[in-house]
C-alpha cells in the first residue's frame, strides 16, 4: 500500500514518463485508425440504409432490413460486453487478443453502426428539392451520391465523426483496461492496481486533452466547410 | 412541339385514388412562352414534371418532337432530361458550391471537361447578369440573384425547353419583374420554349403568349393570353383575371358599396377596355353626347405581351334615359360594360 491521501495524486516521482508517452501514442494510434475505418464503413452503411429506405425493390427491402438489424443490434450491445463477446473473432482476425491491435475489431464494430445512423439521418435531412434538381438534369444515382449527397451533407458528416471519435476515445480506455494497452491500460494497471494515483491523474489529463484536440479540429473543420450561414 | 395526349395521373392515397391530372390534351408550339395557371393542388406541377420524367402519367402520352417521353427510361431518359432545363421556386442550388460551380454542375453531369464547363459557365453567368459574383456562395446572394443562378444552370446544356415551376413565387414584386424580363429576353435570344407554372396572373400577363388554366387536374380554358384575358369563360379564370386587372378589387368593392348606399339613384358601371380602345377618348365623347355627372371610383391599365387591358369604375348620375343612352353608346364602341348593383 502506498500513500492513500489526496496528496498521492501529485506524487509524480512514480510516473514513468516513457511509459506514459508510449501509452499516449497507443491511444492516439487506436483512435485514429478506428476513426478512419469507422468513417468509411459508417458512410457506406449509412448510404446503403438511405438508398434502400422506401424502395419498392424486394432485394433493396431485404438489404435494408438486414443492415438495419445489424446496426441496431451492434449499437445496443454495451462496449465492455462486446469486447468479451468478440474475443474469438478478434483472435481469428488479428491473431492476438492482447495489445492495441486486438482492440480494433470491437472498436470498429461498436462505433460504425452508431455513425451509420448519423450518416443516414444527415442524408435524410437534405433538401429534397436539390436532389430533384439533379435528377431533372439527368444525373445518375452515383452522380447524385458523389456530387449532391456527400458534399451537401458534409458538415453533418464531419460533426458526426467528431462525436463518434470522442466516444471512441472513451472506448479505447475501456479496451485498455482489459489489456489493449494505451492510457486506459496505464491508468488501470499502473495507476489503480498499483495504488499510483498520480499515474491515473496524468493519464486522465492526457485523455481529456486528446478529446479537446479532436473536438477543436472537428469544430474548425465544420466551420470551414459550412457555407450556409 | 410538345404534346400531351389524354394524360391522366392518379395517385393512390389512403383516402382513395387522387386524380392529380385528368384527361389533359395540350399542344405547345416551339418558341412559345406557355403559362399554366391554377391554384395550388390544381395539378400544374405534376403535369409539367411529366415533361422530364420526374412524374410518369398513369395513362396517356407526352410527346416532345416525336419522342414519347413516357416510353423512355435509364440512360435514354437521362439524355432527354439534359435537353430540358428546369428552375424552381426555392432555387434548389447546391449551397456547398459557388455560383460558377453551381452553373458547372449540369455540365459535369453531361460529362463535359472541367475547362469546357468553366468557360461555358462564365459565359452563362454573364448572360444572366451575374458577372463579378462567380465566386460567391448561394448564401451570400439575394433571392433574385439565386434565381439567376438557377436560370444559368438550367441553360447550361443548351436545352430546347425551359420549365419554370413557380420560379418567381418566392420573390418580391420588383425582383419578380426582373426575373421575368430575363426569361423573356432568353426566350427571344435563344428561341427556346418556356413553360411556366404560376398561381399569379401577373406573371402570365407579363411574359406568356399562351395560357392554360387548370383546376382540379383538368385544363378548363386555354388559348392566347389576350383572348383569355378579354373573354374569360370559366369562373376560375374570371377570378384570376379579376385579381390581375383590378388588384385592389376588395378596396373597390367597399367604395362601390358605400357609393351605392349614398347615391341609391346613381348607376355604377365597370368598363373594360382592350387594346387600342384604351387609348381612345371614349368616355369624354360619351359625356359630350349624354350630359351626365360622372365620378371616377377606380381605374387601371395593364400591358400584356399582346396589348393593353384597361378597367374603369364609374358612377353615373342623372336622367335615367341619358344613362341608358350612354351605356348603349359604350356598347356601340365595343367597350365591355357591367352595371353593378347592390346585392
Amino acid at each position: 500500500m502506498n500513500s492513500q491521501g489526496l496528496g498521492s495524486y501529485f506524487d509524480f516521482s512514480n510516473v514513468d514518463w516513457n511509459n506514459m508517452l508510449t501509452a499516449t501514442w497507443e491511444t492516439f494510434w487506436l483512435t485514429i485508425v478506428s476513426m478512419i475505418v469507422v468513417a468509411v464503413l459508417g458512410i457506406a452503411l449509412g448510404l446503403l440504409l438511405y438508398e434502400t429506405t422506401n424502395s419498392e425493390n424486394l432485394l433493396a427491402k431485404a438489404l435494408n432490413w438486414i443492415v438495419a438489424l445489424f446496426v441496431n443490434v451492434f449499437r445496443s450491445i454495451p462496449f465492455i460486453i462486446l469486447i468479451v463477446l468478440l474475443l474469438p473473432v478478434t483472435s481469428k482476425l488479428v491473431g492476438t487478443i492482447i495489445g492495441p491491435r486486438a482492440a480494433l475489431p470491437s472498436l470498429i464494430i461498436s462505433a460504425a453502426p452508431f455513425y451509420a445512423r448519423m450518416v443516414e439521418l444527415a442524408f435524410h435531412e437534405l433538401d429534397h428539392g436539390v436532389i430533384e434538381a439533379a435528377e431533372s438534369m439527368g444525373a445518375t444515382r452515383w452522380q447524385i451520391i458523389r456530387k449532391v449527397l456527400l458534399p451537401e451533407s458534409m458538415p453533418a458528416l464531419v460533426s458526426g465523426i467528431t462525436v463518434t471519435t470522442i466516444s471512441l476515445i472513451g472506448y479505447t480506455a475501456m479496451a485498455g483496461a482489459i489489456g489493449a494497452g494505451g492510457l486506459g491500460n496505464l491508468a488501470y494497471q499502473d495507476g489503480f492496481q498499483s495504488n499510483n494515483n498520480a499515474i491515473t491523474l496524468v493519464a486522465t489529463v492526457i485523455i481529456v486533452l486528446i478529446v479537446f484536440v479532436f473536438q477543436f479540429i472537428g469544430d474548425l473543420a465544420v466551420r470551414r466547410i459550412d457555407k450556409r450561414a | 412541339m410538345i404534346e400531351f395526349k389524354d394524360v391522366t395521373k392518379t395517385f393512390d392515397a389512403k383516402q382513395g385514388a387522387v386524380h392529380a391530372v385528368q384527361d389533359v390534351n395540350l399542344k405547345i408550339e416551339d418558341g412559345h412562352i406557355y403559362g399554366i395557371v391554377g391554384y395550388s393542388g390544381a395539378g400544374k406541377s405534376t403535369l409539367v414534371r411529366m415533361l422530364n420524367g420526374l412524374e410518369t402519367p398513369t395513362s396517356g402520352s407526352v410527346v416532345i418532337d416525336d419522342v414519347d417521353i413516357t416510353a423512355l427510361s435509364g440512360a435514354k431518359l437521362r439524355d432527354q432530361r439534359q435537353k430540358i432545363g428546369m428552375i424552381f421556386q426555392h432555387f434548389n442550388l447546391l449551397w456547398s458550391r459557388t455560383v460558377l460551380e453551381n452553373i458547372m454542375f449540369p455540365l459535369e453531369i453531361a460529362g463535359k471537361s472541367k475547362s469546357e464547363a468553366r468557360e461555358k459557365a462564365k459565359h452563362l453567368a454573364e448572360l444572366v447578369g451575374l458577372d463579378g459574383r462567380e465566386t460567391a456562395y448561394p448564401s451570400e446572394l439575394s433571392g433574385g440573384q439565386k434565381q439567376r443562378v438557377g436560370i444559368a444552370r438550367a441553360l447550361a446544356n443548351d436545352p430546347q425547353i425551359l420549365l419554370s415551376d413557380e420560379a418567381t413565387s418566392a420573390l418580391d414584386p420588383q425582383t419578380t419583374d426582373e426575373v421575368l424580363d430575363l426569361l423573356l429576353s432568353i426566350n427571344q435570344k435563344l428561341h427556346l420554349t418556356i413553360i411556366l407554372i404560376t398561381h399569379e396572373m401577373h406573371v402570365i400577363r407579363k411574359i406568356a403568349d399562351h395560357v392554360a388554366v387548370m383546376e382540379a387536374g383538368t385544363i378548363v380554358e386555354q388559348g392566347p393570353v389576350l383572348e383569355v384575358f378579354k373573354r374569360p369563360q370559366q369562373a376560375v379564370t374570371k377570378r384570376f383575371v379579376n385579381e390581375e386587372v383590378t388588384p385592389s378589387l376588395t378596396d373597390t368593392t367597399v367604395v362601390v358599396d358605400q357609393l351605392l348606399t349614398k347615391y341609391p339613384k346613381g348607376t355604377i358601371v365597370k368598363l373594360t377596355f382592350h387594346g387600342d380602345q384604351a387609348q381612345l377618348p371614349i368616355v369624354s365623347e360619351m359625356l359630350r353626347q349624354y350630359p351626365l355627372d360622372l365620378n371616377i371610383i377606380e381605374g387601371g391599365i395593364h400591358q400584356t405581351q399582346e396589348g393593353a387591358i384597361g378597367s374603369l369604375y364609374l358612377q353615373l348620375t342623372g336622367d335615367a334615359d341619358q344613362i341608358k343612352g350612354a351605356l348603349a353608346y359604350l356598347q356601340k364602341m365595343r367597350v365591355e360594360t357591367e352595371v353593378l348593383n347592390r346585392e
